[in-house]
């Protein structure tokens, strides 16, 4: 999924209990919310933090480094590079679920 | 139709608490997720995009009101209130929390259902006609057949580890509605010159990134022949099917790679063995079925309220021109149920819709629903007097969309909004498409037409045997559309033709649009349906359509999508 050259990116990974999607949060701990997950510039850290999470099964399954994209257009903040984690970040499109409940 | 026997239940039953054990082994850290991953997808549970995923077989299409009523429970109980049926007659639950799948399974145990072998490399979910044992063409029921497939392959010790999965499709009509010949192994019900019944076996055929129409192995196989038969295909599979590269590991790839008469003969020369191990226990076992798929006690009744709903209800009128089917018995019609409402997810019910689903089947309809390839659901059973009286219940359920056939009623994957091997969304260009044909009106103009989608190559929503089929892609991090014309998944089954380069997302539609008005403008005449036009105009028309002013509307493409 990521090129060879490293980009800015977030870790995530899906729950082990519910499945949903998760990030790493700044403070360690996972977040459902994309706007909430820690951005990595350092890819040593990446690396590091993504070893850290293989070691956590007890809470993740399959974690991963996805490419992540920050300022630039329109004032946007921290957003998925690829339109499939655009999904897993969003939810499904064709009902209020997952992440798209209450929204 | 089927009931488990103890043997059955004891099974099902077991596994569930084994795998109840399996869960909790890897909530306590016993067991790693690469241990517990195989396990899992044993029982059917997938970790899609945003949830897990549970796979329940509803072996060939066939449910009674009790087990839709387990599936509505199972919807609101655990999962957000809803169902996605398959093209391969399952229903998946796509948002179960892990803690809670022992349950759903006990669940399903309880009205003899299960989810084994719905994931993995071994016999999958046997599918048949969704028609059987209804449909006026047939020559005889394939849902014993289907349920002696579905006994023996179950657990089969020397079938849990083939090269690859393994799907089988049984058809007891000539009419195949069942796409046997994209199947591992297809089994049509035929008669011999002396009116004997047997089977046509076809093997090697399959969709996916490689599509290939099946191969005949066998024009007529005696009934009885028929496990020691299969079972000689699946050991030649098992031993001669490639486990180095996971692409070519299809029986397709065997076939191919063999040459159809070399595979035919290994077949042959192993089934003389075969044949002498069984010593007619099958056969008996076959009757035993045989007698639980007994005909339906026939109501016998004037069907006068059906006539004059025809001649005063236009709604009711242009329902039955789309969603009834002829049945054996005059007085009675196939019904069914579109889950494809314009808009709608294509195979999704609520739990309320499964709900009224059995409550018709139970009080109109013998007992019975089934659930087809296409993702809709079917009554098979419904006297003619009672058709006005399902089709105002189907209408307060929001069920009585009138569509069966048409450009509305399209098959889709769930792609990119759930799987984590699609390319691309499924979901939105359906419900995009048939939004746009409910506007302009014409889908009665148009006609027959099946558009099927898939959001990635591996082909679950059947593209290469649409009409029109639409795969989705990636091509460089955009969602692109790629269209195939001319596919048939019928007796007569072809692969579709790539018309060209793709589409992005926002100019699918009006593409197809495109392909609709030129069908229109190219038909001889209003009973030429759109693929019987397609045969004969050829590609260039539709292509010009799509492709105004460029060079590739008279360019040659490859034919087949998929590589």
């Amino acid at each position: 999924m990521r090129a060879d050259r490293f980009k800015p990116c977030v870790l995530t990974a899906n729950d082990l209990l519910a499945g949903d999607v998760v990030y790493l949060a700044w403070n360690g701990t996972w977040t459902r919310s994309f706007r909430a997950a820690r951005l990595f510039e350092d890819e040593e850290e990446a690396n590091r933090r993504l070893a850290d999470a293989e070691r956590q099964e007890d809470a993740v399954i399959g974690p991963y480094l996805a490419d992540a994209l920050t300022g630039g257009g329109e004032g946007q903040g921290l957003r998925p590079a690829h339109f499939r984690e655009v999904f897993r970040a969003t939810g499904p499109t064709n009902y209020p679920h997952g992440k798209r409940t209450g929204s | 139709m089927y009931r488990y026997n103890a043997f059955d239940r004891e099974f099902v039953r077991t596994r569930v608490a084994q795998f109840r054990q399996q869960v909790a082994r890897r909530l306590d850290g016993s067991l790693t997720e690469e241990e517990f991953k195989p396990l899992r997808l044993m029982n059917g549970l997938y970790l899609q995009l945003h949830a897990y995923m549970l796979r329940v077989a509803i072996p060939y299409g066939t449910l009674d009101s009790r087990q839709m009523r387990q599936l509505a429970h199972i919807a609101e109980r655990w999962d957000k209130g809803y169902g996605h049926f398959t093209t391969r007659q399952n229903i998946q639950f796509n948002w179960p929390k892990l803690t809670d799948v022992p349950d759903i399974l006990d669940a399903l145990a309880d009205v003899d259902m299960h989810a084994i072998q719905t994931s993995g490399n071994c016999v999958r979910n046997v599918t048949a006609d969704h028609l059987a044992g209804a449909a006026a063409d047939e020559i005889r029921d394939p849902r014993p057949t289907a349920e002696l497939l579905r006994q023996w392959s179950t657990d089969h010790p020397e079938f849990a580890f083939l090269p690859r999965k393994f799907k089988v499709a049984v058809t007891g009509s000539p009419v195949d509605r069942a796409v046997t010949r994209a199947h591992d192994i297809g089994i049509r019900t035929v008669r011999n010159e002396a009116g004997e019944i047997g089977y046509e076996v076809i093997v090697g055929g399959g969709l996916g990134r490689t599509p290939v129409i099946g191969s005949v192995i066998r024009d007529f196989l005696p009934e009885a022949d028929l496990l020691p038969y299969v079972e000689s295909i699946l050991q030649v599979y098992n031993a001669l099917g490639r486990r180095d590269n996971k692409y070519k590991a299809r029986i397709k790839i065997t076939v191919r790679e063999h040459g159809i008469d070399a595979f035919r003969e290994s077949v042959e020369a192993r089934f003389r063995v075969q044949r002498k191990e069984f010593g007619g226990a099958d056969q008996e076992l076959l009757e035993e079925i045989r007698a639980m798929f007994v005909e339906p006690d026939f109501i016998r009744a004037p069907t006068a309220p059906f006539e004059s709903a025809l001649a005063s209800d236009p709604g009711f009128t242009s329902f039955a021109d789309t969603n009834l089917h002829p049945h054996r018995n005059p007085d009675y019609a196939i019904v069914t149920i579109s889950l494809k409402a314009h808009g709608a997810t294509p195979g999704d019910a609520t739990a309320d819709q499964m709900h009224a689903m059995a409550d018709l089947a139970e009080r109109y309809a013998h007992d019975e629903i089934r659930v087809s390839h296409e993702q809709n659901c079917v009554l098979p059973h419904v006297h003619k007097r009672d058709l006005p009286a399902v089709h105002a219940a189907l209408r307060r359920a929001g069920l009585a969309t009138a569509n069966v056939g048409l450009v509305s009623d399209i098959i889709a994957c769930p792609g990119m909004d759930y799987c984590t091997l699609a390319s691309a969304r499924s979901i939105p260009i359906a419900q995009g498409i048939a939004t746009r044909m409910e506007e302009r009106g014409n889908e009665r103009e148009i006609g027959k037409l099946k558009i099927k989608i898939s959001g990635c190559v591996n082909a679950c929503g059947h593209h290469h045997v649409g009409h029109i089929g639409i795969l989705g892609l990636d091509r460089a991090g955009v969602e692109s559309y790629q269209l195939t014309l001319g596919g048939d998944g019928t007796q007569n089954a072809s692969l579709g033709e790539r018309t060209g380069p793709g589409f992005p997302a926002d100019e699918i539609v009006p593409a197809v649009e495109r392909l609709t008005d030129t069908y229109l403008e190219h038909r001889s005449d209003e009973h030429e349906p759109f693929l019987e036009t397609y045969r004969r105009v050829g590609m260039q028309p539709f292509k010009a359509a799509l492709y105004p002013g460029s060079a590739t509307s008279t360019a040659s493409t490859p034919t087949k999508g998929g590589r």
